[in-house]
């Protein structure tokens, strides 16, 4: 078994990080280290996950100091697939914002803390230490901070100001459960942990600590009712700032839920599992809702986040193989349409200049090639057959259906309907409307688009075309997403593969 | 000692809830400063106290006796301060700055991004 890949995976970005800070002034090589790195990052993260896919785990011990006494970092399917994601989202944002960032100070800034903020992000992936992951969340956070912030507009600073006051809660109840943990077991290594919080005699402090973490990872993940920083904050900064947090974020907080709620916190499931369940499907109901209410292309986009999530916690509620992979393709499904989805209107945004949807129309007609990778893409989020949402639906709702939730699931259909709705309310106002008599448009036409911004258009057709694949070429994704969910829910394993090393 | 630290740290958490409700910026980064304090007396609690023990191995042994003050939540809690220290300071710098630009003293006049209306 083979651990180096591992650290380089985790090395890299932090190295291209250091590196741009050294071009600070010059924006060329910056650009350069930036786009090499990303596809560094790119190639360790698929080695590692044909190491993981080979092996099953690859475990590393930091510093060599035997499990449970140093911190390990472990691999799985899961986390492996959600940094291959992230890698691919990294040199996505890279080539899109090359192509749109133009002032200086903002791309001085912005180089280096995207790749911090994937450093942050790979380590909370690996880490097989609670603690650990509260560190790699800190510094995942700041980076965001830096991110939202940059460019320092009124509604950014502003919507930043209500992510910033959240968060920091969000990190203290954490830390609060990781004082729990460690007051019970006397150890913070998940697996150490997950041996002994099952022979803890009082059973009810290890419902307590679940709490604290479903509530810390729940405002990260923006779950109801915690979600209102989401739609505050994450439609202010420019599209190729936010690209990578509005992909990745909350996942991350997804990510950790399904981590802790099937390794650690097993005890009392119809206690813990049933608040998920409430959660999931007021999730879904309100998020969509929400999105119904607005008028303004990136918000409608944001509430959308948020009535994802419930899916995704939908399949860990239910709490069994099928539904747990449906969660897992529905997460990898998820980032990269909601990511393409953010870019075209960042694309829209650079045709028209507005985001709000009176002022935009006529898409469909000046450029007919955004119009179709729109609604490839919004198709796939409804979940229209066979794009890939659908498999993600469909997982989810077999496995909802074999384990007799019957109202989670209707619920999660008819959310499906409404989803359809607010999607072609976009779809109407911004594609197929005439475009409004007062406006202008700064790219006259489709060849303008391609020449000006084909950097920018470039991700969103790789993209489109992964999209594509996923769902017309959805069986070795299913597979892996089934392989991925049972390790997920085999303990054991886990325990053996961290102990081994 | 158990019972007067609980007890200091059910007062911290109650002040840090009380001042993070409160409409005023400034009150709200203060009570966030204070929740850090709070979770950080916290982890050392709960953890356990042995006063008057430090866990160094005496001359002679190549051990440390029972019972010792177990050092690695007081290591927990020492990156804790110093992430939060790194955190509160971002924090105070972005409340300037939105006061700078808004103005904005207060919770409720900060609710432009909530609105129903477009941003951009």
């Amino acid at each position: 078994m083979n651990s180096d890949i591992l650290l380089i995976t985790l090395i890299t970005p932090l190295l291209t990080a250091i590196l741009s800070l050294f071009f600070w002034q010059t924006i060329r090589y910056q650009r350069i280290v930036f786009l090499s790195g990303a596809m560094i990052y790119l190639i360790a993260a698929a080695g590692l996950m044909a190491e993981v896919w080979a092996h099953g785990y690859v475990v590393l011990q930091a510093g060599n100091w035997p499990a449970p006494f140093g911190i390990s970092l472990v691999a799985d399917l899961l986390s492996t697939g959600m940094i291959l994601l992230t890698a691919v989202l990294t040199a996505m944002a890279a080539l899109y914002a090359t192509g749109s960032i133009k002032s200086r100070i903002v791309s001085n800034i912005y180089h280096p803390a995207l790749h911090f903020l994937v450093f942050g992000l790979t380590g909370a992936f690996l880490t097989g230490d609670v603690f650990n992951l509260y560190v790699w969340f800190e510094i995942m956070l700041v980076s965001s901070f830096v991110l939202l912030t940059l460019g320092g507009s009124r509604s950014q600073l502003e919507g930043s100001l209500k992510y910033v006051a959240i968060n920091v809660v969000s990190s203290s109840i954490f830390l609060a459960g990781v004082g729990v943990l460690y007051g019970l077991t006397g150890s913070l290594n998940m697996a150490a942990l997950a041996v002994k919080l099952p022979l803890v005699e009082n059973q009810s402090m290890v419902t307590l600590a679940s709490v604290f973490f479903l509530v810390s990872f729940g405002i990260k993940a923006a779950v109801f009712p915690l979600f209102f920083w989401l739609p505050a904050s994450y439609h202010t900064p420019p599209i190729a700032i936010s690209s990578l947090i509005v992909g990745m974020l909350t996942k991350v907080g997804i990510y950790t839920l399904i981590r802790f709620f099937t390794l650690l916190f097993t005890t009392d499931i119809s206690f813990t599992h049933t608040i998920l369940l409430i959660i999931s499907g007021l999730t879904m109901v309100v998020g969509v809702l929400g999105a119904a209410a607005q008028i303004d292309f990136r918000k409608i986009l944001s509430f959308h986040i948020v009535s994802q999530i419930g899916y995704m916690l939908m399949g860990l509620a239910i709490y069994t193989p099928l539904a747990i992979a449906g969660a897992i393709f529905f997460i990898m499904h998820n980032i990269l349409v909601k990511t393409n989805l953010f870019l075209i209107s960042g694309l829209v945004k650079e045709t028209h200049d507005s985001y709000a949807l009176k002022k935009l129309g006529g898409v469909y007609h000046h450029f007919p090639l955004l119009a179709f990778l729109f609604a490839v893409s919004a198709f796939s989020l409804t979940g229209v057959p066979p794009l890939s949402g659908f498999w993600g639906k469909f997982l989810l709702a077999v496995g909802g259906l074999q384990a007799e939730q019957y109202i989670i699931v209707g619920i999660s259909l008819f959310v499906s309907i409404l989803t359809l709705f607010s999607m072609t309310k976009i779809w109407g106002e911004v594609f197929w409307k005439k475009r409004p008599e007062n406006t202008l448009l700064k790219i006259p036409n489709q060849m303008a688009l391609i020449k000006r911004r084909w950097l920018m258009l470039l991700p969103v057709v790789l993209m489109t075309i992964l999209i594509l694949v996923i769902g017309f070429y959805a069986e070795p994704f299913i597979e892996y997403s089934m392989r991925a969910a049972e390790q997920v829910m085999d303990k054991d394993t886990y325990i053996k593969a961290v102990f081994a090393e | 000692m158990d019972i007067l630290l609980a007890v200091i740290v059910g007062l911290l958490y109650s002040l840090a809830i009380y001042m993070v409700l409160q409409k005023e910026l400034v009150k709200v980064i203060i009570g966030i400063l204070i929740l850090g304090h709070a979770s950080n007396l916290f982890i050392f609690v709960v953890a356990r106290l042995t006063r008057g023990a430090p866990a160094l191995v005496p001359e002679g042994l190549d051990f440390v006796p029972e019972p010792f003050a177990d050092p690695l939540p007081q290591a927990l809690i020492l990156t804790a301060i110093v992430i939060g220290f790194g955190i509160q300071a971002f924090a105070i710098v972005l409340l300037q700055r939105v006061y700078k630009l808004t103005g904005a003293t207060e919770v409720d006049t900060l609710d432009a991004t909530d609105r129903i209306e477009s941003t951009g």
